[in-house]
């Protein structure tokens, strides 16, 4: 259980996260279902969606990179003496 | 018989039961008896692994034959399966994180165990257990059409259970290691899987096209196969009416894939989570092999490959259309190599399988309901025996039962697995909804999407029923209320009954609440949604 009198935040949020709802442009199909421009004799339809799995890689990078180094959100209380290692988010200590 | 291909696959079979077998002291712990060694490898995959293994798992070797074979009937609908896979990375990014982390923090092993400790209901977790177990099932039987589809093209192509021997052995030897090994012997095979077809689709995806004249002269064929066809849905493009659903199916399979057990998993044997961030920006690389892969059923539209027969049910196969096209375009000898890419293919997904539904059916029945005081051990070792039953019960599936059975299964399967998305996934951000709430969504979400699966025919008119997953909305039907009278937009049923769940869930929950129902006990802390493997206070890996 949580150490009492202690806030303890359930979510941790970044606003990069919001990233991740970039790829999402892939269900949006009047962007793309048309055969024009081609490349490579392939129409538009097919790689603009290759296209997108490279968007979607870079989304999830960018969040891993850009969330790694430091806690979300700041811990809940300054000092750190009596810090829970339970609230420093993931590779913290790195 | 086509004895250099035979030779081939044959040999890399061998190589890959090796392993299987060799995989029980691959990385050991102190014991194999505890579900978090053979369940789950220790818990301690790396991220080159953990790439392997998921990738290994969740692009089976039926998407490999089944989705191709979508794009030679149907065209652009059947490119869905780009889409899905790119979006879905980024949407689970997060929840599996957390997933990971209070999985970790209290050893739950199965998505059923979370559910349990979140809710403290076990009729709850009981509930997801059996969606889990029926969703996976059929897809296992789904594996063996696909490693059935390419020992047919082989020449194995006999009537009756004869033609069904060679299945058969592959299926023993492979239930034998994963008894054996757990869940070491697939993470094993799938670097073998994953090599080979990388080769594989590589090699096609630049040679046929070269073969055939380029992608303009392939992307002709297919508009031209389509447009003398009479079908109105298909084509290289989609239509005005099935964009919506190419874009819910898309949706409903990426929330859909990580809700199913052998997914989960795949995650949950990770070591820590900067392994499974690494890796959401890694398995895109599948989605790139899967939507080329796509692209050689109109390959095969351009060649002019023709589906096998299968002697066994007298009807033509369109899967077998992928391995068709690869016997006829490649030296034998490569031909070879990618029937065992496709067939080892089908093994290390129908490993995870059979062990994830077999954790589900130690974890949350057998313990919860039969023997309550099973050892970790007992555990184990009932694990491995239903790993054995679920195996042949697929086995049963595929010979007693007509393989399209499998196939409906399957479809209704994925509807199913998408009705635990608000007691897995949306549990672990709240507790907002009331554990009755959650019942009541699951049987609403549940029933209705069987309901609407039974009630669409086939796009041939040759079954009435469970035909396919695009439902017309001017056919949507609440209590003689028609919303969308006379439109002929598609629509995929999953997100139609997901939403119903969901509408349930939060009816019923606000009615639980004003009544002060009692909503069950959290065993679970904020901060274990959190936890790291560097974490000091981590628990010990396979203790109790």
């Amino acid at each position: 259980m949580a150490p009492p009198g202690k806030p303890v935040s359930g979510i941790r949020w970044s606003p990069w996260n919001l990233l991740l709802l970039v790829p999402l442009f892939m269900l949006i199909t009047p962007i793309f279902n048309r055969t024009g421009p081609a490349l490579l004799g392939m129409p538009f339809f097919y790689w603009f969606q290759f296209f997108g799995v490279a968007v979607g890689v870079a989304a999830t990078t960018i969040v891993f990179v850009k969330t790694r180094d430091q806690p979300t959100t700041p811990p809940p209380r300054a000092d750190s003496a009596d810090l829970d290692v339970d609230d420093l988010d993931e590779g913290a200590g790195r | 018989m086509k004895w250099t291909e035979l030779v081939v696959f044959t040999l890399l079979f061998g190589v890959v039961t090796v392993l299987g077998f060799v995989a029980a002291r691959w990385r050991a712990g102190s014991t194999l008896e505890h579900l978090d060694e053979w369940g789950l490898g220790g818990r301690k995959f790396g991220s080159w692994i953990t790439w392997f293994l998921i990738g290994g798992d969740v692009y089976t070797a039926y998407t490999f034959v089944a989705v191709p074979a979508l794009m030679f009937s149907a065209g652009a609908a059947g490119f869905f399966a780009l889409p899905y896979t790119v979006i879905l990375y980024p949407i689970v990014f997060l929840p599996l994180l957390r997933l990971w982390s209070v999985s970790r923090a209290h050893g739950y092993v199965t998505p059923a165990d979370f559910v349990r400790g979140r809710y403290g209901s076990s009729t709850l977790a009981l509930l997801i257990a059996i969606t889990g177990i029926v969703a996976t099932m059929p897809y296992i039987a789904l594996q063996l059409v696909g490693l059935e589809a390419v020992l047919r093209t082989l020449g194995l192509n006999g009537t009756g259970i004869v033609g069904h021997l060679p299945l058969l052995i592959a299926f023993v030897i492979l239930a034998v290691y994963t008894y054996q090994s757990g869940l070491r012997a697939p993470a094993l095979i799938a670097f073998v899987k994953d090599i080979l077809v990388y080769v594989v689709i590589i090699v096609a995806v630049v040679y046929l096209p070269i073969k055939l004249g380029g992608w303009s002269e392939i992307f002709g064929a297919a508009d031209e196969k389509f447009k003398a066809t009479p079908a109105p849905g298909d084509g290289i493009l989609l239509n005005g009416n099935n964009q919506l659903q190419y874009a819910t199916l898309a949706l409903g399979s990426a929330l859909a894939l990580f809700l199913y057990p052998h997914s989960i998993t795949g995650v949950l044997a990770s070591r820590g989570r900067t392994v499974i961030k690494r890796n959401m920006s890694a398995l895109p690389a599948y989605s790139l092999l899967l939507g080329l892969l796509a692209l050689l059923g109109y390959v095969a539209i351009a060649a002019g490959t023709k589906p096998l027969t299968n002697n066994a049910t007298g009807d033509p196969d369109t899967n077998t259309i992928i391995p068709n096209l690869f016997e006829q375009q490649f030296p034998s000898w490569f031909a070879g190599i990618a029937f065992a890419a496709i067939g080892i293919g089908a093994l290390v997904p129908a490993a995870i399988m059979s062990i994830a539904a077999a954790n589900l059916w130690t974890r949350n029945i057998y313990k919860e309901y039969i023997r309550r005081d099973a050892t970790a051990q007992d555990e184990a070792k009932q694990a491995k025996l239903a790993s054995l039953v679920v195996k042949f019960g697929a086995v049963a599936f595929i010979l007693f039962i007509d393989p399209q059975f499998s196939i409906d299964l399957q479809l209704i399967g994925g509807v199913m697995i998408l009705q635990t998305l608000p007691a897995v996934a949306i549990a672990l951000y709240t507790r907002w909804f009331h554990v009755w709430g959650l019942i009541g969504g699951w049987i609403a979400g549940m029933g209705w999407g069987m309901v609407l699966l039974y009630n669409i025919p086939s796009a041939d008119g040759k079954r009435a029923h469970f035909g396919a997953s695009a439902l017309r909305l001017g056919e949507l039907n609440l209590f003689g209320w028609h919303p969308f009278a006379g439109s002929t937009l598609q629509i995929y049923v999953g997100i139609v009954a997901l939403l119903a769940n969901l509408l349930v869930a939060v009816v019923v929950t606000v009615a639980a609440r004003r009544m002060r129902v009692f909503n069950g006990l959290d065993k679970t802390d904020p901060a274990d949604y959190h936890v790291d493997e560097d974490d000091p206070k981590l628990r010990p890996v396979a203790t109790h």
